[in-house]
């Protein structure tokens, strides 16, 4: 009997207490919390430093996807660089794990720190390339996986590559 | 069988083969490149070392290379050894010294056997601090994409090419880590079977150049074991498909058919699949020749319309399969239905499947034609007719070297030094053709007759096996090479004579049938091949039997107005009959309705026009060459309002009331229908299994378990995921669920097994390495040594004599062109002529011509022919050889007598643009 008293006052003491301390509340979306640069978001696409789309198309993310909510389509441009012919991504299905960007061998999938999508009709949760591309490298300012893959593209030849020596002349005799 | 030890673990082995192959087939994995199942061991790649142990006191072991090392009764070996496993990591580590950086951008990625190699070997971080060597591509065709770059020198590209399929064009070059793989120059890989190069490559070397392009890695795509359309050999595919459109065929296994390989017409030809020019909606025809779209209700509703006039009759089609061909038969009258060949095809096919039915001889599959040891093609060019079949042959001259190396005791396996060992020694291959062929240079003779004197030669290699009234072919060269081949034919075990359709004499054929059974009654194991001319040439055949209607007779019917409505069923009428016959088709028939998926000449003189699924849509039975009935599944349903020619058909059926289809719903009972009503077809049903079959109580699932996108693919349409499509019809689901464990060989839809993306994983669904499916072998014989000996001595046949200024026709096929729906394939468009006519250099040197030119065809039937002239001095003189299957010879009749003269209004064409004209990107 007592010891139950006790433990109705004690409840009672801790709940008053708390009138005095500071609310943990916040008055969103008037007052913002502080999200990490690194907190996963909306996921966008992201460009090279010389400005080209990073992704190569590779379906990467797509498979690494649990939710199985990233579509897309393969082709390869004039210049030899394979690019999405469309990237979709249903974020109304979008768990914002970040297993894309793990899975990103170009660094060209990224989550940001925005995760303000609320749209009253779920078919606008559906991103299409254009929505999803943005202007800059994001996180990875230097890479360009162009430059590092030993594959051709008009500007960069067989051999200029990074680490690569310049392409073999079969028909040399020489050592 | 052997006992072996394998760290610590006895098992029990088949003594004499490999280790590799052993550890294989026991289901342990043992990294390799250079072996393949199909090619032997050569042990250049170092891949598959192991630890060998002397005796039970031997503790340090020493490396043997698994691919050389034949396993023998109480031998001890470590797979996990230290020493092994740190080898083998350092062998992969140093083949991929030079391996670029673009497994992301590669063609190969995700069912790379490179890929997995690393994986099992755990081999990550380069330690090599030096500069890569980097090669420069080449343009090897329109089929075949070069990436030189992502070579291991495994060797695997130039053995299969030049040992395997006997190509000269693809070799090893330069030296030491210059090596490079690939032609003298630029240029279209010559080898009918290069398109296997992408299967063969444990890397990303060759890849599937249409693939490159839209392309989809193998996880994506939802695929269904399927049966190739475009020839009659009828090889097992896996076709592989993603967003509504085929992506690519990959071989399936079959031990008795395709084995691991396929020709090029079958792997590339299936892009007719996606053309704009498919039909999507039922079209009817208005009064100005435009065409209304309209719902199938109302389709139908048309066609029972114009089916209620008193003439309606039918023409089936050899390319549809055989359920439909029996819905249309059922649905119009055994009387007034056609079995849609051209005149000199229905003779020929019919034959064909007479002579083999009535045979003695064992009728071979693929696999058996390999276990020839000598061979006799009488008037056929199968590498263009039936492709498949000459890389057989290529493999059953190869007999005589494995004989030779069995008397050393060399093992099977052991290909370096049996090639080493037989050189250029190889069992006889005797060839009669028209003109030269591509499997002249594995021929011991080689005799370019005409057709009618081909028959002569093979009875006068009868007169020489069964001696009776003289029947000598009359040229003492021929006669003495009669001698040869007889003699050849008498040695061997197990001979095989080749004829065919192809030249559209019957008379080879009979002689063919009645070589082998005077060979079966010399008491050996003689085989019989007729090659046919379409996929289901054989199971029309079957259905129509001997005594199915004539062709002739339906054009007779149509010009006296005897016929008011008529379905045509997946055929186009153009490619069949005469010009006069397919312009009185319109002008004689009230209503023409077809069924078909591609828009044709004939659909486009329709007035109804349903639009029927492909192959890779839809299900049906096939019978190939040699009577094997074989089941294709739909990789995915069909769109818009294009159904099954089955599907149709029963409608149609069930509307008309017709009693025998009262009952049949499904498709399983259309063919357990079609089985039970035909004897000849009642084997058909064992095709495949049906459609209640479930693997633990589970569909066998198209998709593979890590398809991605399936949230998003539709979101573009609508954010609501629609319900996955099912399936009544076979036992597979258009879903990743189900289970593939214990499925039968005829439901395979891919191949993969933990840690094997590639297509290597093959060996896990097999016996034993290379040995038939776990599952079972996909398909039934219909045919099977029914036969009973009948030797009937048949009169010599005439001699061929040429005549003065007029030529005799024969049709002349080509691999790419000459099948009808794989021609219309984008790449094989770029690899196919024009209509041509090959005409002797003496014969253009009388009509003035030379290549390139045109020439005016003509007798008291034809008019209006011109073709390209191509000179071809292998030709038989008196003899023109068009091309066959193309447009502008359609009509033209193998043995016809034509006058041939210069065109002179004939505009040269201009020189063919290939992809590396344009500078495309390599």
């Amino acid at each position: 009997m007592l010891k139950s008293l006790r433990s109705q006052l004690t409840t009672l003491w801790t709940i008053l207490s708390h009138t005095f301390t500071r609310a943990e509340t916040v008055q969103y979306p008037e007052q913002k919390p502080y999200l990490a640069p690194r907190y996963r978001g909306r996921i966008v696409l992201t460009r090279d430093p010389d400005g080209d789309e990073r992704c190569v198309a590779c379906n990467l993310c797509a498979v690494a996807c649990p939710v199985d909510c990233i579509a897309l389509q393969q082709d390869v441009r004039e210049d030899g660089r394979w690019y999405p012919e469309f990237f979709r991504i249903n974020f109304s299905r979008c768990i914002l794990c970040g297993m894309c960007e793990e899975a990103c061998p170009t660094n060209a999938i990224q989550l940001t720190p925005d995760f303000e999508m609320c749209e009253y009709d779920r078919n606008n949760m559906v991103y299409e390339k254009e929505h999803l591309l943005i202007d800059g490298p994001g996180k990875y300012p230097d890479y360009n996986f162009y430059r590092v893959s030993g594959l051709a593209i008009s500007g960069k030849d067989k051999g200029e590559a990074q680490r690569e020596l310049p392409p073999i002349d079969v028909k040399s005799l020489l050592p | 069988m052997a006992t072996i030890r394998i760290d610590q673990q006895e098992y029990t082995v088949r003594d004499g083969d490999n280790l590799l192959q052993t550890c294989l087939s026991l289901g342990l994995d043992l990294p390799y490149f250079c072996w393949h199942p199909a090619m032997g061991s050569i042990g250049a790649c170092r891949q598959c070392a192991v630890l060998q142990y002397q005796n039970e006191e031997d503790q340090r072991g020493r490396l043997v290379m698994g691919c050389m090392t034949p396993v023998s009764d109480g031998a001890i070996f470590s797979l996990q050894g230290d020493k092994a496993q740190r080898f083998r990591k350092t062998i992969v580590e140093s083949l991929m010294l030079n391996h670029p950086h673009d497994c992301p951008v590669c063609a190969e990625g995700g069912e790379c056997h490179l890929q997995d190699m690393t994986v099992m070997t755990g081999h990550r971080d380069r330690s090599y601090r030096g500069r890569k060597n980097t090669h420069r591509n080449q343009y090897l065709g329109p089929l075949i994409h070069h990436e030189m770059n992502r070579c291991i020198t495994c060797y695997r590209c130039t053995r299969y090419y030049r040992d395997y399929a006997g190509g000269t064009d693809l070799a090893a070059m330069a030296a030491h880590d210059h090596i490079y793989f690939g032609r003298h120059e630029d240029g279209v890989l010559e080898s009918e079977f290069a398109g296997n190069l992408v299967e063969v490559c444990p890397t990303g070397v060759f890849t599937d150049r249409q693939l490159v392009h839209q392309y989809t890695r193998k996880w994506d795509l939802q695929s269904a074991p399927s049966v190739c359309t475009a020839c009659a050999v009828g090889c097992n595919i896996v076709v592989g498909e993603r967003y509504g459109k085929v992506k690519r065929v990959h071989n399936r296994f079959n031990a008795e058919v395709n084995g691991y390989f396929l020709c090029d017409r079958g792997r590339f030809g299936a892009g007719f699949v996606n053309l704009e020019s498919r039909l999507e909606f039922p079209a009817l025809r208005r009064p100005d020749g435009r065409y209304d779209a309209l719902d199938h209700h109302r389709a139908l509703e048309h066609a029972l319309r114009a089916m209620e006039a008193e003439k309606v009759a039918a023409v089936g089609s050899p390319r549809a399969s055989v359920e439909a061909n029996h819905l249309l038969r059922l649905l119009v009258g055994n009387a007034r239905f056609y079995p849609g060949w051209s005149r000199g095809e229905q003779g020929a096919a019919i034959r064909a499947m007479e002579l083999l039915r009535d045979t003695e001889a064992t009728v071979p599959d693929l696999a058996q034609i390999e276990t020839a040891d000598a061979v006799l093609i009488l008037g056929e060019d199968v590498t263009n007719t039936s492709p498949r079949v000459a890389l057989s042959l290529r493999q059953a001259v190869r007999n005589r070297a494995r004989d030779m190396a069995g008397e050393l005791r060399l093992l099977p396996w052991q290909d370096a030094a049996i090639r080493n060992l037989a050189q250029d020694t190889r069992n006889p291959l005797h060839i009669a053709a028209v003109s030269n062929t591509r499997l002249d240079d594995v021929a011991a003779s080689h005799t370019c007759l005409a057709p009618p004197d081909i028959a002569r030669l093979g009875a006068a290699v009868l007169e020489e096996l069964l001696p009776g009234e003289g029947q000598h072919f009359g040229d003492p060269t021929v006669d003495a090479l009669a001698q040869q081949i007889a003699r050849d034919l008498r040695q061997a075990k197990r001979p095989l004579i080749i004829a065919g359709a192809g030249y559209g004499n019957t008379t080879i054929m009979e002689m063919a049938a009645e070589l082998a059974a005077a060979l079966c009654h010399g008491g050996c194991e003689a085989m019989l091949s007729l090659c046919q001319g379409e996929a289901n040439s054989m199971g029309l055949a079957l259905l129509t039997g001997t005594g199915g209607a004539r062709v002739h007779r339906l054009e007779d019917m149509i010009v006296q107005g005897d016929i008011d409505t008529l379905l045509v069923l997946e055929n186009d009428v153009e490619r069949r009959c005469s010009r006069r016959g397919f312009k009185l088709l319109r002008k004689h028939v009230k209503t023409l309705i077809t069924l078909d998926s591609l828009d044709t000449a004939t659909t486009s003189l329709s007035d109804l026009v349903l639009p029927t699924a492909s192959f890779a849509e839809s299900e049906g039975t096939l019978v190939n060459h040699a009577g094997r009935a074989q089941r294709y599944f739909p990789a995915f349903p069909p769109a818009n309002e294009r159904r099954p020619a089955w599907f149709w058909l029963l409608a149609l059926a069930h509307e008309r009331g017709i009693e025998a289809t009262s009952r049949l719903h499904q498709f399983d009972e259309i063919t357990r229908h079609c089985a039970a009503s035909i004897p000849a077809l009642a084997g058909i049903t064992e095709a495949a299994p049906r459609s209640q079959f479930r693997a633990h109580g589970l569909r066998v699932p198209r998709q593979t378990h890590r398809y991605s996108g399936r949230t998003a693919m539709r979101a573009a349409l609508s954010v609501h995921e629609p319900k996955q499509p099912q399936d009544e019809e076979t036992p597979l689901a258009f879903s990743m669920e189900g289970s593939q464990r214990d499925t039968p060989g005829a439901l395979l839809p891919y191949f993969w097994s933990p840690g094997w993306n590639s297509n290597q994983s093959l060996h896990r669904y097999q016996k034993a390495v290379g040995e038939p499916l776990r599952g079972g072998t996909a398909g039934s014989r219909l045919l099977y040594r029914q036969g009973h000996a009948t030797l009937e001595r048949a009169a010599m046949p005439g001699a061929f004599e040429p005549r003065e200024n007029q030529w005799y026709l024969v049709p002349r096929h080509a691999i790419f062109g000459s099948d009808e729906l794989s021609a219309l394939s984008p790449p094989l468009r770029e690899l196919t002529h024009p209509a041509w006519l090959e005409i002797t250099p003496a014969a253009a040197q009388a009509l003035q011509v030379i290549d390139g030119d045109g020439l005016i065809i003509e007798n008291e039937r034809l008019r209006g022919y011109r073709l390209e002239v191509r000179i071809n001095p292998s030709l038989v003189a008196g003899c023109a050889a068009y091309s066959a299957g193309h447009a502008g010879t359609f009509g033209l009749l193998p043995g016809e007598w034509v006058t041939l003269q210069k065109d002179p209004d004939w505009q040269r064409r201009e020189p063919a643009v290939i992809a590396s004209d344009r500078g495309g990107v390599a």
